[in-house]
């Protein structure tokens, strides 16, 4: 067996939360220059962490993640045309307290990264944004803004931002915090009292496919261990586990979110990675949009779900072929699933091959297995019924 | 998990078990624990020559393709085909039921330069201290 490289932990950056990781066990690789605790092996490793995460609560470090705040200059409004100038969601059409999905475009339509843009205040705005992007982030963001009359700051070192995910989260956070949880909606953010600390971002955002909380703490080793240890032990009697990269990349796979370098990267473009419901080309200008206006009817390539149907796991970078071995597009990840217990997919393959059931092969070590196109997500979970919802259902069986 | 003394290993975490002049061949503890979750196993069909050093089948966990070299020369008998279902095994009993081939050895000569458990157990001790330094 060969082991996998292990970075040279010199050159590699490290969260708050580091030596707790390595206290508990954890695996640790290199993520994105990034010191980070892939899995858990002591209480269960990745498939046990995922399973939490879909049946009860996990707890993940996410603070290698990026922070942005673009605010006003010395006139109001300067921020709002900044943010809205470089990423392609509406963000007028955020109301303060409100995030949404969105991406910041190089000119010909590409991504520099995805990002959730999070409206602090009326000219206010928290751009959270890629661990591995982050350097070149700021730098875009800092260029990219000079015209516009607004201050950006970075403020990614100042947090440790902790994920609590899964259905049983907000019932954990709820003992730690006196806001009312109920009323922060999906995709939605307040401040608050969170373990006795004053004016915590507490948002309804996560990246598994599940509800769950990320909370913004400050980021001091001593304070960082605290609320650690809190959220672990309000979530005890929810079964809570420490979760990991691993499982982070299994449960986003299943939800079909995208991950930079994989399923978007500079040399993709919106069309092609199905992003069209968060980009606004009817908002006005922003980087990207004449170049994306170009490609819409030019579509060379587009992303789709795979399940394979014979024997084998299509990993990262397969190429797939069409039923006469010709390569027609490549796996930009590829995963057992465990909540589904079957091996799934993400791949681009040619707009021709997309349709659902389209038989594909993925090239496993020179061996060709058979895959099909199935619809995303993967996984999409149960919501609760909404009260409008249950009687209109009501309203059918009578 | 103890590394049983009658067998050698390599210091790519495969163990080999020599009877005579056949030898079943597996993957150590340590090697399962830097894998996590077995979900896949791709061995060799009977007949197939196998070569010390070269790699002749994979081990899949959830999150990475691993593959596994060969310890000793020869040809393999039998693949360890309860595998194919149950690859979890290789998690819970590494050193015993989830053994992945056995294989009649060219030479046996060859297994004088694998570690014998002492010398791999020390081996992984120094893996450990790296990976918590």
């Amino acid at each position: 067996m060969e082991a996998a490289n292990s970075p040279t932990l010199s050159e590699v950056r490290k969260t708050p939360l580091n030596a707790l990781h390595r206290r508990l066990g954890a695996k640790m690789v290199n993520f994105g220059g990034w010191d980070m605790p892939v899995e858990y092996p002591a209480t269960g490793g990745l498939v046990a962490e995922h399973k939490a995460v879909r049946g009860g609560v996990g707890l993940f470090d996410v603070s290698h993640m990026g922070d942005i705040r673009v605010h006003s200059g010395r006139t109001p409004g300067g921020a709002l045309a900044a943010v809205q100038h470089i990423s392609m969601n509406d963000a007028s059409q955020l109301a303060i307290g409100q995030a949404h999905y969105s991406a910041m475009l190089y000119p010909q339509g590409t991504f520099v990264d995805d990002v959730i843009v999070h409206r602090l205040g009326e000219d206010d705005f928290l751009l959270v944004i890629n661990a591995g992007t982050r350097q070149k982030d700021i730098d875009w963001v800092r260029q990219n803004t000079k015209e516009f009359d607004c201050v950006v700051e970075e403020l990614s070192d100042d947090y440790t931002q902790l994920a609590i995910q899964g259905p049983r989260a907000a019932e954990v956070l709820q003992k730690l915090t006196d806001t009312d949880l109920g009323r922060i909606k999906n995709y939605w953010f307040t401040h608050g009292t969170v373990c006795g600390l004053k004016n915590i971002l507490i948002a309804r955002t996560g990246y598994t496919g599940e509800d769950g909380f990320e909370i913004y703490v400050p980021s001091d080793q001593a304070t960082s261990e605290q609320v650690w240890a809190k959220v672990m032990e309000a979530g005890r009697e929810f079964g809570i586990i420490p979760c990991g990269l691993g499982a982070r990349n299994t449960l986003r796979l299943e939800a079909k979110m995208a991950l930079y370098e994989h399923e978007i990267s500079d040399t993709i473009n919106v069309w092609e990675a199905g992003l069209d419901r968060y980009c606004k080309m009817e908002k006005g200008d922003f980087i990207g949009r004449a170049a994306l206006e170009r490609a819409r009817s030019a579509l060379k390539r587009t992303l789709v779900g795979l399940e394979m149907v014979e024997r084998g796991i299509a990993r990262d970078g397969y190429c797939c072929c069409n039923a006469a071995g010709e390569a027609i597009g490549v796996v930009t990840s590829g995963s057992p699933s465990p909540t589904l217990g079957k091996n799934i997919a993400l791949a681009y393959v040619p707009p021709a091959m997309s349709a659902i059931g389209t038989p594909v092969y993925v090239e496993i070590r020179n061996q060709k297995a058979k895959a099909q196109v199935v619809p995303t997500p993967f996984y999409k979970r149960a919501r609760k019924a909404a009260p409008q919802a249950v009687a209109s259902s009501t309203a059918k069986t009578l | 998990m103890a590394y049983p003394a009658n067998y050698r290993y390599t210091n790519q975490h495969e163990w080999v078990d020599a009877k005579g002049d056949v030898a079943t061949i597996g993957i150590t503890d340590y090697a399962q624990h830097e894998l996590g979750d077995v979900v896949f196993v791709e061995l060799p069909k009977p007949g197939t020559k196998i070569a010390a050093g070269k790699s002749f089948g994979t081990v899949e966990s959830v999150k990475a393709v691993s593959d596994i070299y060969a310890p000793v020369s020869g040809e393999v008998v039998e693949a360890n085909g309860d595998l194919h279902n149950t690859p979890e095994k290789i998690n819970s009993d590494p050193h015993g039921a989830a053994w992945l081939i056995k294989v009649k050895l060219a030479s046996t000569a060859e297994l004088n330069s694998l570690m014998d458990a002492a010398a791999y157990e020390a081996f992984v001790a120094t893996k450990g201290k790296e990976a918590s330094a």
